[in-house]
C-alpha cells in the first residue's frame, strides 16, 4: 500500500471517528430536547444559543467529576469494561459506507472506511463483543442491582441477536453477497428496490431487534431504573460513566446507520444516477444517507416516549417465540422464491 | 457447478436406512410431544422404524458402492455391522420395555429416539470412508449416550456417571479430532483413499506427523472401546447408567468402535499397519490382564460385567493386531456374540433389580430355586462370556486365538489363554451364587413376556451356534472378503 | 517478514492467554483470557486470507459460546480456585510428570522434524464466502447434514436433562 492510500484510510478513519462523536453529541442534545418537546416542557436551553453547548457542558463535568470505584470490585475488570463496550461500538462504522465515490487528483475514493467482503458479518461479530462490556461491567462491580443488569442484558443481546442475524441472512441471500456495497448496489434504482419494500418482514424483526441490541425503550430492561436504579452502571462515575453512555449513542449511531443500508438503500438518492453527477453526486448521496439516519435516530427518541417497558418474561417469549420463528420463515420464502426464480 | 459428482439419486438410496431411522426418531419425538399415552406405540413405531432400516440396508447391499464423492462405501462388511446395529437396537428396545417406570421415571420418547440417533452414527463410522463422517458418527453416537446414561434425571448415580462420561469423552474426542488434524495436515485429505494414495506414492509430507495423527486417532479410539489405560471410566459409566442402557453401551459402540478400527487400519493405513504391531500387542496384553483381575474383585454385577468387557476388548484387538482376512471374519463372529450374549446378561440384571437391591452378587443366592429358566440361561451367558466350549463364545474365542498362532503370536495367545482361565473364575461365581446357595432367594424379578421370550431364544441361539456355527462363520467370512 | 514477526506476535499472545486460562484461580478471568485467545487466533486467520473463518471465530467463539460461559460462571458465583491441586498427592503428581513427559516427547519429535505440514494445492480462498458455501453443499454436503443431526440432539438432550418439568 502506498503512503496516499494510508494517510487518504488515515483521514478517512478520523472523519468518520469526529463525526460519529458529534452525531453523539447531537443525539444526546435531540434526546433531551425531543423529549421535553414530547412531554410540553421546555428541556435544556440555558448554555449556549437554544442549550445547544449543553453536551459540552456536560461532557466538561464528566471529567471533572470524582472518579470512584467501589472498595468491593474487581479492579482490573472494573476498569476494562468500559473500554471493551466502547470500542467495539466505535469500530462497527468502519465498514459502512456512508456515500458514493468521490475522484480527487484521479484518485477514486470510496466514502467508506475499509471494504471487507464479509462486511455485515463483521458488524455482528463486533456487536456480539459489546456485551462483555455490560456483563463485566455487571459483574465487577459487586452490586446486586449492576449484576442484575448485566445478566438481563446478556440474555437479552444474546436472544435478539439471533433474530437480528436471521433477519439480515434473507437481505444476503437477496443481494447475493455479504459486503454492504454489493448489498447497497442491489438496492439502486427507483426507491421501490430499496430492501424495505421487498423484505418488509425482515425489516420488522430487524427493527425490533436493534432496539432491543441498543437497550432502548421498549426493551431497556437492562437500565430499568426503577427497579435497578441504574442497571449495569449503577457503580460508575467520570469519564467511565460517560464512556458507558458514549458507546450507548455510538452503537445507536451504528443501528440507524445499518438500518439504512441494509433497508433504505444505503447512501442511494431514489430516481438519481450518482455516478453521473460527478462531485455533486456524491454530496447529494451523503447527504441522503445522512437525512435517512437522522430519522432513525429520532425514531429512536420518538419510540421511547410513545412505548411503554415490556416486563422481561414478555421480551424474552417475544424474541424467542416469535421474531426468531418469523425470521426463519422469511428466510424460507426468501429462498423459496429466489430458487424458483432461478429455475425460470 | 456440476453437483452430480457429489449427489446423485444413487446416494440418496444409499443412506434410505439413516433417513429412514431419522424420519421415525422425529416421528417418535413428536409422538412423545402429542402426549401419546401408551408407552407401547412409541416403542411399536421405533421398532417398525427399526425393520424397515433393516429392509432397506439389505437392498443396498451387493457389489460395492460408493457414496457422496467418497465420502462413504457400502459393502458387505459396512451391512454387516448395519445389521448388528439394528439387531442390538431392537433387543435393547424390547428389553427396555417397563425398566424406566421401575425406576422411578417415566417412560419418554427421547429414549428410543436417542437409541435410533445413536445407531445412525454408528452406521455412520462403519460406513465412513473419510475422517470426517468418521467423526461425525463417532459424536452423534457419543452425545446420544451420554444422554441415555444420564437419561434418570433423579437418580444421582445416573447424574454423576453421565457427567463423567461427558466430560472424559468430550477429552477423548478432542485427541481424535486433534489425530484426524495432524493426519489431514500430513496427507493431504482426511479421504482414506486419499491417505492411501498419498503413503503409496509416498507424498506424505511429513512421517511424524501422520505418526503422531495416528496414534491420537488409536487414543480416540481406545478411549470409545475402553482399552487399558483408557478405560478409567467404564466402571462407573456401567455401574450408574440404566442397566438397559449399559446393555447398549457396552455392546453397539464397541463394535461399531472395532469396526471403524478394522477399516481405519485396513484400508486407510493399510501399509503401515505392521509398524504400529507392537503397541496393538501391548495394548491388547494389558487390556485383557488388567481388565480381567479387576474384575476378579467386583462385588456389584454390573461392575464385574463392565470390567469383563474391558477384556473382551483386549481380545477383540488382537484381531486387528493380526488383521488378514481370518482374524477380520472372527472379530466379526466375536462380536455378535459377545453384543448378543452381554444384552442378554443386562437384560436378566435389569430384570432383576430393584430400589438399592439385586446388583450386588450376594442378591443373586438361590435365585436357581425360584426361576430356574432364567437362571440357566444366566448360566448359558456366563459361560459363552467365559468361552466353555458347547457355548458360542468357545468358538469366537477359539476363532480368533486360531488366527492369532497363525501369525505367530504366540506370546500374546497364551496371555490371552491365561486370562481366560481367570475369567471363568468370576463368571462362574455368580453361577455358583445362584445355584449352590441353599438361601432363599428374596429377590422378585419383573419381566415383560416379549424380553423373557427374546432371553431364551438368545440362550439357546449360543448353544446352536456353539455347535454348529457354520451358517454364521460364512456370513463373517463373506463380510470380511470384501475388506480384506 | 513483517507478517512473520506480526504472526510470532499473535501466536505468543494466543499461547500466553491459552496459559493464563489454565493456570488463573479466577473463572471470570480465565474466560476473559480464553476470549483474547480466540481473537488472536481470528487475527491469525486474517493473516491468511480466512476472512470469514476469522470473523466466524470471533462471532461464534468470542461473541456467543463464550458469553454464555460467562452467564454461567457468574450465576455459579464460582470463588478462587486453586490451580495446583495436583501436587498434594503422589498420584497427581505422577499424573503431571507423565503428562509433561508426553507433551516433552512431542515436541521433541516435532523440533526434530523438518517436515512443514500441508499446504494446499489449489488455492482454496476460505476468505470467499462463496468457496465455502459451495464446498459445504456438494464436497461436503453429507457432513454437513450429518452435523445438523448431531445439533438435534444436543438439543434433545439438553432440553430433556435440564428443563424443570417435562
Amino acid at each position: 500500500m502506498d503512503l496516499l492510500g494510508f494517510i487518504i484510510i488515515l483521514v478517512k478513519v478520523l472523519v468518520v471517528f469526529a463525526a460519529t462523536m458529534i452525531t453523539v453529541m447531537g443525539m444526546i442534545y435531540a434526546e433531551r430536547r425531543v423529549s421535553a418537546f414530547m412531554q410540553g416542557r421546555l428541556g435544556p436551553n440555558r448554555v449556549g444559543p437554544k442549550g445547544l453547548l449543553q453536551p459540552i457542558a456536560d461532557g466538561i463535568k464528566f471529567f471533572m467529576k470524582e472518579d470512584l470505584i467501589p472498595s468491593g470490585a474487581d479492579k482490573p475488570i472494573f476498569i476494562l469494561a468500559p473500554a471493551i463496550l466502547l470500542i467495539p461500538a466505535l469500530m462497527t462504522f468502519a465498514v459502512i459506507p456512508f456515500g458514493s465515490s468521490i475522484t480527487i487528483f484521479g484518485r477514486e475514493i470510496a466514502l467508506q472506511v475499509a471494504d471487507v467482503n464479509v462486511g455485515i458479518l463483521y458488524i455482528l461479530a463486533l456487536t456480539s463483543i459489546g456485551v462483555y462490556g455490560i456483563v463485566l461491567a455487571g459483574w465487577s462491580s459487586n452490586s446486586k442491582y449492576s449484576l442484575l443488569g448485566g445478566l438481563r442484558s446478556s440474555a437479552q443481546l444474546i436472544s435478539y441477536e439471533l433474530a437480528m442475524g436471521l433477519a439480515v441472512v434473507s437481505i444476503i441471500l437477496l443481494a447475493g453477497s455479504l459486503r454492504l456495497n454489493d448489498i447497497i448496489a442491489d438496492q439502486q434504482g427507483y426507491f421501490l428496490s430499496w430492501n424495505v419494500f421487498k423484505q418488509p418482514l425482515a425489516f420488522i424483526i430487524f427493527l425490533v431487534a436493534v432496539y432491543a441490541e441498543t437497550n432502548r425503550l421498549p426493551f431497556d430492561l437492562t437500565e430499568a431504573e426503577q427497579e435497578l436504579v441504574g442497571g449495569y452502571h449503577t457503580e460508575y462515575s467520570s469519564l467511565k460513566f460517560a464512556m458507558f453512555f458514549l458507546a450507548e449513542y455510538a452503537n445507536m449511531i451504528t443501528a440507524a446507520a445499518l438500518t439504512v443500508t441494509l433497508f433504505f438503500g444505503g447512501w442511494d438518492v431514489p430516481l438519481l444516477d450518482e455516478s453521473s453527477l460527478g462531485l455533486l453526486g456524491a454530496i447529494l448521496s451523503v447527504l441522503s444517507f445522512i437525512l435517512k439516519m437522522a430519522f432513525f435516530l429520532f425514531l429512536f427518541i420518538w419510540v421511547r416516549w410513545t412505548f411503554p417497558r415490556f416486563r422481561y418474561d414478555q421480551l424474552m417469549r417475544l424474541g424467542w417465540k416469535v421474531l426468531l420463528p418469523l425470521a426463519l420463515v422469511n428466510i424460507f420464502l426468501t429462498g423459496g422464491y429466489l430458487t424458483l426464480t432461478a429455475m425460470k | 457447478m456440476d453437483i452430480s459428482q457429489f449427489f446423485t439419486s444413487a446416494d440418496l438410496f444409499g443412506i434410505a436406512p439413516e433417513i429412514i431411522l431419522t424420519v421415525t426418531a422425529l416421528s417418535v419425538l413428536t409422538l412423545e410431544m402429542l402426549h401419546v399415552s401408551r408407552p407401547g406405540i412409541i416403542l411399536m413405531v421405533a421398532a417398525l422404524g427399526l425393520f424397515l432400516a433393516g429392509a432397506l440396508a439389505i437392498n443396498t447391499s451387493g457389489d460395492e458402492q460408493i457414496l457422496f464423492g467418497g465420502m462413504l462405501v457400502l459393502n458387505r462388511f459396512s451391512v454387516f455391522f448395519d445389521f448388528l446395529y439394528i439387531t442390538i437396537g431392537l433387543l435393547t428396545l424390547i428389553f427396555s420395555q417397563g425398566y424406566l417406570e421401575k425406576r422411578g421415571s417415566a417412560s419418554r420418547g427421547e429414549y428410543p429416539a436417542l437409541i435410533l440417533f445413536a445407531i445412525i452414527g454408528m452406521m455412520l463410522m462403519t460406513r465412513a470412508n473419510d475422517l470426517v463422517i468418521v467423526f461425525l458418527g463417532l459424536e452423534l453416537l457419543s452425545l446420544s449416550l451420554y444422554i441415555l446414561v444420564g437419561f434418570l434425571r433423579h437418580d444421582q448415580l445416573s447424574n454423576e456417571s453421565g457427567l463423567k462420561y461427558l466430560l472424559l469423552g468430550a477429552f477423548a474426542t478432542g485427541f481424535f479430532l486433534f489425530g484426524a488434524a495432524l493426519t489431514y495436515g500430513a496427507a493431504g485429505t482426511t479421504n482414506y483413499n486419499g491417505i492411501v494414495t498419498a503413503i503409496t506414492n509416498n507424498t506424505i509430507l511429513s512421517d511424524t506427523y501422520l505418526f503422531l495423527g495416528i496414534g491420537l486417532l488409536l487414543i480416540g479410539f481406545a478411549f470409545k472401546v475402553a482399552l487399558v489405560p483408557f478405560h478409567m471410566w467404564s466402571p462407573d459409566v456401567y455401574q450408574g447408567a440404566p442397566t438397559t442402557v449399559t446393555g447398549f453401551l457396552c455392546t453397539a459402540p464397541k463394535a461399531a468402535g472395532f469396526g471403524a478400527l478394522i477399516i481405519l487400519f485396513n484400508r486407510a493405513f493399510v501399509d503401515i499397519h505392521y509398524q504400529w504391531q507392537d503397541i496393538f500387542w501391548i495394548l491388547s496384553a494389558m487390556t485383557m490382564t488388567i481388565g480381567n483381575i479387576s474384575a476378579l474383585i467386583q462385588h456389584n454385577v454390573k461392575r464385574m460385567l463392565a470390567f469383563s468387557s474391558v477384556s473382551h476388548a483386549g481380545f477383540l484387538i488382537m484381531g486387528i493386531l493380526v488383521l488378514n482376512e481370518t482374524s477380520i471374519s472372527a472379530v466379526l463372529f466375536y462380536l455378535v456374540v459377545y453384543s448378543v450374549v452381554n444384552l442378554g446378561a443386562f437384560a436378566i440384571v435389569s430384570a432383576a433389580e430393584q430400589e438399592e437391591r439385586g446388583l450386588n452378587l450376594k442378591d443373586y443366592r438361590g435365585l436357581a430355586a425360584q426361576h430356574p429358566w432364567l437362571s440357566a440361561a444366566m448360566t448359558i451367558f456366563m459361560l459363552s462370556l467365559a468361552g466353555f466350549p458347547p457355548t458360542a463364545g468357545f468358538v469366537a474365542k477359539f476363532g480368533l486365538f486360531s488366527a492369532a498362532v497363525s501369525q505367530g503370536y504366540i506370546g500374546l495367545v497364551i496371555i490371552a489363554v491365561l486370562n481366560t482361565l481367570i475369567s471363568i473364575y468370576y463368571y462362574l461365581r455368580l453361577v455358583v451364587n445362584m445355584y449352590m446357595q441353599k438361601e432363599e432367594s428374596t429377590l422378585i424379578l419383573s419381566y415383560k413376556m416379549l424380553a423373557i421370550v427374546f432371553v431364551g431364544l438368545i440362550a439357546i441361539m449360543m448353544i446352536i451356534l456353539g455347535i454348529t456355527p457354520g451358517y454364521l462363520l460364512e456370513i463373517v467370512t463373506e463380510a470380511a472378503s470384501t475388506v480384506a | 517478514m513483517f507478517t512473520s514477526i506480526f504472526f510470532y506476535f499473535l501466536a505468543s499472545i494466543a499461547i500466553a492467554s491459552a496459559i493464563f486460562v489454565v493456570l488463573n484461580r479466577n473463572a471470570v478471568y480465565s474466560a476473559i483470557a480464553l476470549v483474547l485467545c480466540f481473537f488472536s487466533l481470528a487475527v491469525i486467520y486474517l493473516l491468511l486470507e480466512a476472512y470469514v473463518i476469522a470473523v466466524l471465530e470471533v462471532f461464534i467463539y468470542a461473541g456467543a459460546i463464550m458469553v454464555l460461559f460467562l452467564f454461567v460462571i457468574m450465576l455459579l458465583n464460582l470463588g478462587l480456585e486453586d490451580a495446583f491441586p495436583y501436587f498434594r498427592h503422589l498420584q497427581r503428581a505422577l499424573s503431571l510428570f507423565m503428562v509433561g513427559l508426553f507433551f516433552v516427547g512431542i515436541f521433541l519429535i516435532m523440533f526434530n522434524e523438518q517436515g512443514i505440514l500441508h499446504q494446499p494445492g489449489e488455492k482454496f480462498s476460505a476468505g470467499d464466502i462463496y468457496a465455502l458455501g459451495e464446498a459445504l453443499f456438494s464436497k461436503y454436503l453429507l457432513p454437513f447434514e450429518v452435523a445438523s443431526l448431531l445439533l438435534l440432539v444436543a438439543l434433545i438432550g439438553t432440553v430433556y436433562l435440564a428443563k424443570r418439568k417435562i
